[in-house]
């Protein structure tokens, strides 16, 4: 078999899957947005724009803004909390660093929706927390923590953090050591060094992991529903409403398309950014 | 009117999906394929039909009516026997052509609903349905916790100072569009463009004072006291009540809708004669009294409903209200091409902020 045979046969079930479940579904989201919702759900084929349109009436719009500030606040406080976590665990005694990693990827053991339901005890008015604070006389009324933006952005980070940490730690374990000591050696100090060494070498980790943490928030929607209590409506809420519950899929489709445009973009941006920076790190490296 | 937890379906969904083509595999072998909402029925019942008759009874689970009609429209219902739906869902079932004619011979049980459930508007004759349960929608609250007793569908959508952030509403578009409808005394099937704003305005205001929207666990709210008072189906606000004596259920002054939760057999159905037989089944007294007892919902059975036992009904009041009551309240009848504009006005005051 010659070799570019054999490649194109062990690439063929990968690209098969991509096909199936990937390209031809959204070919289907970008069609349906083209046409109208039936009486009860389906499609009628009648082509028209009115989706799009639909999509930048204001109600709408302001939930891609909404949906856009609290993934964006996900993403600043996981990368505040991760960094150093990130930090702590590239400079631990290398044996431990696995353990160390072990236990950040712990919560994916278990199962998305019980962790996110384990939130609604800990926050709720008689939860966890309130009845802690109440008991230690800290508050006279339970705090509302639950069903608004902060449980939202809470549960999020909580999610997401992992990801952060993993990105981040896979950057500082490349940094390379010398580039820190000539810096101290030159007789910078340690907040210099880090603001203009180890910062901007890391930027890609720290991209990486933010566009991930942005990217999988704004599209949630198992979060908002369930810490947000249906009152605040981010994106993902809005379409899979659409296609569950209004049985307006063209509309939910139109949806789609928009953040699936927002989420490449994103994409995009960061692997130009990264490339960017590998080239330039790679003449640091050298 | 059951609509087990979103989200957990949601991801359930998928996994139903694929359980539905599995039991469309298995389908020559005579099996029965029922869709019901999850825990809408005693989970023995199944086995119980099986040992009666003979025929196995394959349950899957739908969250909500819009679900299930999302799987039977795009597929045109194969796959599927029997399926429960709440009467507009029925009706549309029946305008798309996907329901089967009931055939009255094969199911001598009909002989034990109240007369009225033979006469509902929306089927009058029981044609292309057959009504499993009915009941009401109106407030569920904690009588402990909320000054004495609300009695207007605007202590819910205007709360007093106390009871602000402390008050849950359905989500479910018919149901949700229905509170503000009732409030303001229009239809629950109210087609005017006009009054339909005025309401989603309305809605759009009460959603301020929400602790959440919440179709599925309301009821565990009352009981830890997160909320106070809730937007309530009358069976569910049973759930509350047989964990807190203080919980209490009213229908408001303005009114309530009259929900029916159907079964209806799918024109698709390969096994039609055991899908009648099913029904047959759930209507005997005794798997009626059984129904009862196990969700707490009223049935329109009337055999079943008498043999239902007094301190249930006291315990549980709105199961006792009889027949000549819930008809009172206005049918939810199909909207045609004016349910567009009620899930625009829903997808509004959701999206509101």
């Amino acid at each position: 078999m010659r070799q570019s045979t054999r490649s194109l046969l062990l690439v063929l079930p990968g690209v098969g899957w991509l096909t199936v479940l990937m390209v031809v579904p959204c070919i289907l989201v970008f069609v349906y947005a083209f046409f109208e919702r039936g009486v009860y759900g389906g499609i009628d084929y009648r082509f028209n724009l009115e989706n799009f349109q639909r999509t930048g009436e204001a109600v709408y719009f302001s939930i891609f803004l909404t949906s856009a500030k609290i993934a964006g606040l996900a993403t600043l406080v996981a990368v505040l909390i991760g960094y150093p976590a990130a930090w702590a665990i590239a400079r631990a005694p290398s044996n431990r660093q696995t353990r160390y990693l072990v236990l950040v990827m712990l919560p994916f053991w278990s199962n998305f929706l019980i962790r996110t339901y384990a939130w609604i005890v800990l926050l709720n008015r008689e939860g966890l927390i309130n009845r802690g604070l109440g008991g230690l006389g800290l508050i006279d009324e339970p705090l509302n923590i639950l069903y608004n933006q902060f449980a939202i952005v809470t549960g999020l980070v909580y999610n997401y953090l992992p990801f952060v940490i993993l990105a981040i730690y896979s950057s500082i374990q490349q940094l390379n050591r010398e580039v820190l000591e000539a810096s101290e050696d030159l007789g910078a100090p340690a907040w210099k060094t880090f603001l203009r060494v180890t910062l901007p070498l890391t930027l890609p980790g720290v991209a990486a992991g933010a566009v991930f943490v942005f990217v999988l928030s704004i599209g949630n929607f198992i979060t908002p529903d369930l810490l947000g209590g249906g009152r605040i409506q981010m994106v993902g809420n809005l379409i899979y409403d659409q296609f569950l519950t209004a049985r307006d899929w063209p509309f939910g489709a139109a949806l789609s398309m928009f953040l699936i445009m927002i989420m490449m973009a994103l994409l995009f941006a960061q692997a130009v950014a990264a490339n960017r920076a590998q080239r330039a790190g790679g003449a640091i490296h050298a | 009117m059951q609509s087990t937890r979103k989200n957990l379906k949601t991801i359930g969904l998928n996994l139903g999906l694929a359980l539905g083509l599995a039991t469309g595999a298995v389908h020559a072998d005579g099996k029965l394929v029922i869709s019901n909402w999850d825990g809408y029925m005693p989970a023995e019942l199944p086995d119980q039909f099986r040992e009666a008759t003979g025929t196995e009874a394959e349950v899957s689970f739908h969250a909500t009516n819009e679900e299930i009609m999302g799987k039977v429209v795009a597929s045109g219902g194969k796959g599927y026997d029997v399926l429960f739906v709440s009467s507009p869902f029925a009706e549309a079932l029946n305008k798309l052509g996907l329901t089967a004619p009931i055939e009255a011979s094969k199911i001598p049980n009909l002989a034990n609903l109240y007369p009225e459930a033979s006469e509902l508007e929306y089927d009058p004759g029981n044609t292309f349905s057959v009504p499993y349960a009915w009941g009401t929608t109106g407030l569920c609250y904690r009588s402990d916790l909320v000054e004495g007793t609300p009695d207007s569908w605007m202590d819910l959508l205007a709360p007093s100072d106390d009871l602000k952030g402390k008050v849950t509403m359905l989500a479910t578009d018919r149901w949700l569009m229905g509170a503000g409808l009732l409030a303001k005394g229009y239809s629950v099937n109210e087609a005017d463009q006009a009054k339909i704003d005025e309401v989603k305005d309305l809605l759009i205001d009460a959603k301020k004072n929400l602790l959440a929207y919440d179709d599925t666990t309301f009821y565990s709210k009352l009981v830890s006291g997160e909320a106070s008072l809730v937007h309530a189906w009358d069976g569910w606000c049973n759930y509350g009540i047989a964990e807190n004596p203080d919980i209490k259920y009213v229908i408001p002054n303005e009114g309530t809708d009259l929900w029916v939760d159907t079964m209806v057999i799918m024109k698709s159905s390969e096994n039609p004669d055991a899908a009648h037989a099913f029904i047959d089944y759930i209507l005997g007294a005794e798997t009626g009294q059984w129904v009862v007892e196990n969700i707490m919902y009223k049935v329109p059975n009337k055999a079943a409903m008498e043999a239902v036992g007094e301190d249930m009904l006291t315990a549980y009041p709105n199961i006792a209200i009889p027949p000549a009551d819930l008809l009172q309240g206005e049918m939810l009848r199909d909207l045609g091409q004016v349910q567009k504009a009620y899930t625009r006005a829903v997808s509004e005051i959701t999206a509101s902020q």
